[in-house]
């Protein structure tokens, strides 16, 4: 479980439940490095992407990837498997990394990261990939579709779960409202909202072009539990993501750096979607080491 | 006043073989819900309510909700059926069958209640003329316009089945059985219900007994129409249509919409590359006026004496070769 330069780490979440805080902790954050440095290549690579929102949102995927969620890389449509919706879908990179790391894919496709013809796409395709719930791009869709299977696993006596990772620039979106009073109303508290709250949007940091704060007291007010933690914290995610089922949809506002791992990249607005020189793709990998 | 007169052949709102055949499928198959935006009544759905309240699924007003809900019923091993006014289905949550429904590839039936222009002086607010064209340009995703209770019936069942994306667009307005036979509809066939080799009128929805009644005013003249009933407007019925234009001097297409990018445009894109014809293409200009949906099809000529006005233009073509 712990060799992390293998292709890919089995996880066994009982294992990973049993672990101590500490060894658990460092566990997750040993993944969450490998992710990074393997966005990191993938951009290069194909000299696109988005990668301080991968970089951001790179610990939250760890901790679900590799502590949260059943799945089953041998079977991905295992019926009563955990969903995860990256409602933030130009952060693929980050998705695919995980998706590797977890055995869905094959490390190699990662090379072909939006090549001609790859089956990754800059926004993911769950048609071509394993592993991916719901093909996102457009902002504003995840929530509503997590929405919708939390009800179905609610309709069907289920007990599996329904992730949905947001940005937080993408709350602009109407539609997640239309979500979130619905989850709300309803009382699903099988749907858990992951907000990878990093200030930042394309243009501009959020409170300059739409403001978003009071952001928790928005979840609350629309029958949400809203929590904030440090995005980066994976004994805080996990703790937040294991929790026992309260009555209502949990959101978790999970404060992070855009960039997080790459001092250049962190918390700059221009990172959004630019792609590092050949130069700065060296100084990446010696932080990331 | 001693002319004695037919009864008028009865008229169907087609919402009610509609919500009968989906609570006689959800009987048996525990995987059927339904999803609506506030719109159990206008749906007709008060009776699936009433005997499945679990598995009728009301987001209330918002239709991107309503869409992308669906999609992770889908999702989760539903097979949903969203129940709304075409108007809002299809515009407000265009994006949402697009890369929601459609682009995953999910076994959603999205339902356009009451389309066209069924909701006649609400004006065109609430007209559904741009469904067709804006949801044929979109990938993988099937459309289907039953223009009867017996079509409807059958094209329900089909979806039911039909483990792909779907648009069922289910009439409000009053229109009389033209079905061809028991089976009512089969998925991907256009039905000749009319033979004939001057001129080939091709309609569907509501306008299809208004195709036939022109057709009975061109056989008094002499012309023999073809008249075609396209319920399945994607994939169309290529051998059908191709048919009629070699076989005729040319066709009529008639629809309850916009004449860009509807049933016509679909006809023409066929006709054009294998057997150009001449063609008139028949359907809504521009928003309506005000009035009541059987004045503004008249008034947009979609009745008898505008179907058979375009059709003597073509009988009155020379013929091809």
């Amino acid at each position: 479980m712990f060799a992390l330069n293998a292709d890919t780490i089995d996880v066994v979440l009982s294992e990973i439940a049993s672990m101590s805080t500490e060894e658990r902790t460092r566990f997750l954050a040993g993944v969450a490095q490998a992710m990074r440095r393997s966005i990191v290549d993938m951009i290069a690579r194909a000299k696109a992407g988005h990668i301080g929102g991968d970089l951001s949102v790179t610990d939250i995927l760890a901790t679900l990837f590799f502590g949260v969620l059943k799945l089953d890389p041998a079977a991905p449509q295992w019926p009563d498997r955990d969903r995860l919706i990256l409602s933030k879908g130009h952060c693929s990179a980050a998705l695919y990394s995980a998706l590797a790391l977890r055995g869905f894919i094959a490390r190699d496709l990662l090379a072909t990261f939006m090549q001609a013809l790859s089956a990754l796409n800059g926004h993911p395709n769950r048609r071509k990939v394993p592993g991916v719930e719901a093909n996102t791009g457009p902002l504003g869709h995840g929530l509503p579709i997590g929405v919708g299977c939390a009800i179905a696993s609610r309709l069907s006596g289920a007990g599996w779960r329904t992730f949905v990772v947001l940005g937080d620039g993408e709350l602009q979106e109407g539609s997640n409202w239309e979500a979130a009073m619905a989850a709300g109303h309803r009382g699903l508290d099988n749907l858990i909202a992951i907000v990878d709250r990093n200030r930042l949007q394309q243009g501009a940091r959020t409170e300059e072009t739409n403001r978003l704060e009071p952001l928790a007291d928005k979840w609350s007010a629309f029958g949400w539990e809203a929590v904030e933690v440090d995005g980066h914290d994976h004994a805080a995610l996990y703790d937040l993501f294991t929790q026992p089922r309260t009555g209502k949809p949990l959101c978790v506002i999970a404060r992070t750096i855009k960039g997080k791992g790459v001092s250049f990249i962190e918390d700059r607005v221009e990172w959004h979607h630019k792609t590092p020189s050949p130069e700065q793709v060296e100084l990446a990998r010696r932080e990331l080491a | 006043m001693n002319a004695v007169t037919a009864a008028p052949a009865p008229t169907f709102d087609c919402r009610v073989a509609f919500a009968e055949t989906l609570i006689e499928l959800a009987r048996t198959d525990r995987r059927i819900v339904a999803v609506c935006n506030d719109s159990v009544g206008s749906s007709n759905l008060v009776a699936f309510q009433k005997e499945f309240p679990d598995r009728l699924v009301n987001v209330g007003i918002a239709e991107q909700n309503m869409v992308g809900v669906a999609a992770g019923l889908a999702n989760g091993g539903f097979t949903p059926f969203v129940c709304a006014a075409s108007p809002f289905l299809t515009g407000r949550a265009l994006e949402q069958i697009k890369a929601d429904v459609a682009y995953n590839g999910y076994h959603v039936v999205l339902c356009g209640m009451s389309p066209g222009m069924a909701y006649g002086e609400l004006g065109p607010t609430h007209h559904s003329i741009e469904d067709l064209s804006w949801l044929r340009a979109i990938t993988d995703l099937a459309i289907v316009v039953p223009a009867d209770p017996a079509q409807t019936r059958a094209a329900v069942r089909w979806a039911a089945h039909a483990d792909r994306p779907a648009f069922l667009r289910i009439g409000r307005y009053k229109v009389p059985a033209v079905a061809a036979d028991e089976e009512g509809f089969v998925f991907g066939r256009a039905d000749v219900l009319r033979q004939g080799d001057d001129v080939a009128i091709v309609a569907t929805g509501v306008t299809v007994s208004r195709a036939l009644e022109a057709a009975d005013d061109l056989a008094a003249r002499g012309i023999r129409a073809r008249v075609l009933n396209v319920s399945t407007i994607k994939p169309l019925d290529e051998g059908a249509i191709l048919a009629a234009a070699r076989e005729t001097h040319g066709i009529v297409t008639v629809e309850e919409g916009m004449i860009e990018g509807g049933l016509g445009a679909a006809v023409a894109e066929i006709v054009v590359r294998h057997a150009p014809v001449p063609m008139r293409l028949l359907g809504v200009k521009g928003f309506a006026p005000t009035g009541e949906t059987g004045f503004l099809l008249d008034h947009f000529g979609l009745n008898r004496v505008g179907i058979a006005a375009a059709a003597l233009e073509l009988a009155a073509l020379e013929p091809r070769g």
